[in-house]
């Protein structure tokens, strides 16, 4: 199965998006090149964008390899994919305010009843509860997979604290540093305004009664949390503060944050501690990375909480292979974006299916994340296979299975000059009183040849990404 | 507006990385009298491990005061929270913590010399090169002052970085006056000894003002001058009038900004007021020592109050 390279596929010859690009490349010293390779580590080194990997023993800090090949995408195939997603985060939007209100779409039995009783991800504590301008899930990174020329389908929604956005924005910044002539020769769509987008974002969900410039805050497990880097990087970039469980505590009814002058209230909390830990009070009582009280707060309406909590019921695994009928109910539209055709093992038909076809088809666990706890079938040995079978038969509902997809490539550069490599695609989707979605988003990219894993825990890199302005 | 803990965290950065500065000088001066000296140098090592507040520790842990044992243990040791590179590695690591208050230039030195200085101090030190680290500890904590003064904003941030800084500073120049006091004391008999020498230029060497004492006194070293120099004189650097100069005035800032008067600064102005009112001959006459164990203590002490002021914790 040859993959659909992005800049050279096999039949067609160099893409349209790629001309320009390709143009200057003919023309650069391979060794200056290299050399620029090793400019972007020095850089990211020096900055400080790193990220801890759990489970290693060394807890040290690593860097996310970034690779200097952007990965470039038109304006009228980014246009097409913007129509699909804002389709895609309307709907899980509508979606969240149903179940926890109403709950038509249980009602019409589009999605199982059971499905959402059972699941972790849904907290019954959210049930009738009304966030700030009816939004639930603020900031959604979707990720998107490409197998053709025409073909994209969505992989994954994230919808409750999707991380990588501080990528996005370094990858580009290292790359206007290290290739400024490039970006003189070539129209590419500015990311840089993210952060102030996110701001404004933010401000525009603030609670009701809350006149003028709210103040705002990010809310970290703190420093030792794989992703503190973006949490500090998005509020210095927001210009809000940087706040630990720690800083926080219920004042008057209020979320209030300790500064040298006594305790400030806080209006909206961008949250990147999930939801289990975000108040011992109603959750995780050992937690101590969030704050006492703040759900009661939440319900009071006097603190806005992005993402809101419980938004996780709509990214769930199991969840996903409905979004095709979700969408459908609540916008009254086919689907832009498709999803991967997903067997759910729950369902006995499917599980038959599953079991017979381990070697062909990638299997996730429902709650998972990251790339840990899957089966990658074609690459798995027969020990593997049969190991993964059995648990497999011990909790199906622990599962879901879809084919393996020849994900697209991009070429890095190796030693040995260009080589493709597989890539997926994270857009940054902004939801509050309209959507905004910033043209890019984050390129992982697997390093390791022939690899389908593009997790950054896993010997994933980044690339830029470039959305072409023509 | 600034959070408590980001306070706290600006404040402990600067105090570390004066810190990680102060040890380099420390055996830099140490490692002058043992080079300069034939006698057994062990006895000067102990002073400078008690200058660094640090000689327990290492006594549990060496027998023999040699320069490779000091310096090893002062320098490169993570058990001893104030070898430098455990003093930088705080430092950064408060740093990272407050990365939101730091200009990017200040940040990236910091964590520059956190990478510099755990590759330089990785592994033992070898004796022919340890000029060079002491050299490449006080040029990575010079880089960060430099970013720092040429990029920050002087608003609360820095105001509550430079109390770390000053804090730190004044602690450290009264305990190596305090470790020496004897040598300065003008009772003692064998005055202007060579020995005597060594000691008064180690003291001023360990403040890095042996070459400017001489711009302010004579040439000759002098027992009373030294003191006076590196407590009294408000223009010396390194001085404890200095430190406490700014450290009334940054907190003179912070009371106008916060439209309040602290207890902190009332102790800071309270002692600037004392230093100034003060000539040397009087700090002699009451006792060398107990001037600096009272000050020391004190100065322990606006610590305290400033972080109780400002919501550290």
């Amino acid at each position: 199965m040859v993959a659909f390279d992005e800049m050279l596929p096999a039949e067609a010859g160099l893409r349209r998006p790629y001309e320009a690009y390709d143009g200057w490349l003919k023309n650069q010293d391979p060794a200056r090149l290299t050399e620029k390779m090793r400019d972007a580590e020095r850089v990211f080194r020096k900055t400080g964008i790193t990220f801890a990997v759990y489970g290693e023993q060394e807890a040290s800090e690593r860097l996310i390899p970034f690779d200097i090949v952007p990965r470039i995408i038109s304006g009228n195939e980014w246009r097409r994919l913007t129509q699909g997603i804002e389709q895609r985060v309307q709907a899980l939007n509508a979606f969240l305010d149903d179940i926890y209100h109403r709950q038509e779409i249980l009602r019409a039995g589009r999605v199982p009843r059971e499905l959402i009783a059972t699941n972790e991800a849904f907290l019954p504590e959210m049930i009738g509860v009304r966030p700030p301008a009816g939004v639930y899930t603020h900031i959604i990174g979707v990720d998107i997979v490409r197998i053709a020329e025409n073909e994209f389908y969505v992989l994954e929604d994230n919808a409750r604290t999707p991380s990588g956005v501080s990528y996005m924005l370094e990858n580009r910044e290292t790359m206007l540093q290290l290739f400024p002539e490039l970006f003189q020769r070539i129209k590419v769509q500015p990311v840089e305004n993210y952060p102030q987008l996110l701001r404004q974002s933010l401000a525009a969900v603030r609670p009701n009664g809350v006149n003028g410039t709210p103040t705002i805050a990010v809310l970290t497990p703190g420093s030792f949390n794989s992703a503190y880097f973006e949490h500090a990087f998005l509020a210095d970039q927001m210009g809000v503060q940087l706040v630990e469980g720690q800083d926080l505590r219920v004042v008057d009814g209020h979320v209030a944050m300790r500064t040298t002058e006594g305790y400030k209230r806080i209006d909206v909390l961008y949250r990147r501690v999930d939801d289990a830990y975000l108040d011992p009070m109603t959750f995780r009582p050992d937690s101590t990375l969030g704050v006492p009280g703040i759900m009661d707060v939440y319900r009071a309406g006097n603190i806005t909480i992005a993402n809101a909590p419980g938004t996780g019921i709509a990214d769930d695994k199991a969840i996903y292979s409905y979004m095709p009928e979700i969408i459908e109910f609540y916008t009254g539209r086919k689907p832009i974006l498709g999803n991967i055709p997903t067997w759910r093992c729950s369902e006995p038909d499917s599980l038959k299916y599953v079991q017979e076809h381990l070697g062909e088809l990638v299997i996730k666990e429902v709650h998972g994340s990251g790339g840990y706890g899957m089966l990658v079938g074609p690459a798995a040995s027969k020990k593997e296979r049969e190991e993964f079978s059995k648990k497999l038969a011990a909790r199906p509902s622990n599962y879901i299975a879809q084919p393996t997809l020849s994900l697209s490539t991009c070429p890095i550069l190796t030693e040995k000059g260009l080589a493709p490599r597989h890539v997926d695609l994270r857009p940054f989707v902004l939801v509050s009183d309209r959507i905004r979605i910033v043209p890019g988003g984050l390129t992982r990219v697997a390093l390791k040849e022939g690899s389908l894993v593009v997790n950054s825990s896993q010997g994933g890199g980044t690339k830029d990404t470039w959305v072409l302005d023509d | 507006m600034l959070l408590g803990r980001t306070a706290n965290g600006l404040y402990w950065m600067n105090r570390y990385i004066e810190r990680t500065e102060n040890m380099a000088r420390l055996i830099d001066a140490g490692l002058r009298i043992a080079l300069t000296r034939s006698q057994d140098a062990s006895e000067e090592w102990n002073s400078v491990l008690l200058s660094a507040g640090a000689a327990s520790a290492f006594a549990a842990k060496h027998n023999d005061y040699t320069a490779e044992n000091v310096a090893d243990f002062l320098l490169r040791d993570m058990s001893n929270p104030s070898s430098a590179v455990a003093a930088i590695e705080t430092a950064r690591n408060n740093a990272r913590m407050v990365r939101t208050a730091l200009t990017r230039e200040t940040w990236e030195s910091i964590n520059e010399a956190w990478m510099s200085l755990k590759r330089v101090l990785a592994s033992p030190i070898d004796q022919r090169e340890l000029p060079g680290v002491l050299d490449a500890i006080k040029r990575e904590t010079a880089l960060i002052r430099g970013s720092f003064y040429g990029t920050m904003l002087r608003n609360e941030i820095f105001d509550f970085a430079q109390l770390g800084t000053y804090v730190e500073r004044a602690d450290n120049t009264a305990r190596i006056l305090d470790v020496k006091y004897y040598v300065l004391l003008p009772s003692i008999s064998w005055v202007g000894s060579s020995l005597d020498n060594y000691q008064w230029e180690s003291i001023l060497r360990s403040v890095a003002a042996h070459r400017s004492y001489r711009w302010v006194y004579e040439a000759e070293y002098k027992p009373t001058n030294i003191a006076e120099y590196l407590i009294l004189n408000a223009r010396m650097p390194r001085s404890l009038s200095f430190s406490y100069r700014f450290l009334a005035e940054h907190l003179k800032f912070l009371g106008e900004d916060y439209g309040a008067r602290h207890p902190a600064q009332e102790i800071a102005e309270r002692t600037y007021a004392r230093l100034r009112g003060t000539e040397i001959k009087d700090i002699f006459e009451t006792g060398l020592h107990e001037f600096l164990a009272d000050f020391i203590r004190d100065n322990n002490r606006l610590g305290d109050q400033v972080a109780q002021d400002f919501g550290f914790y």
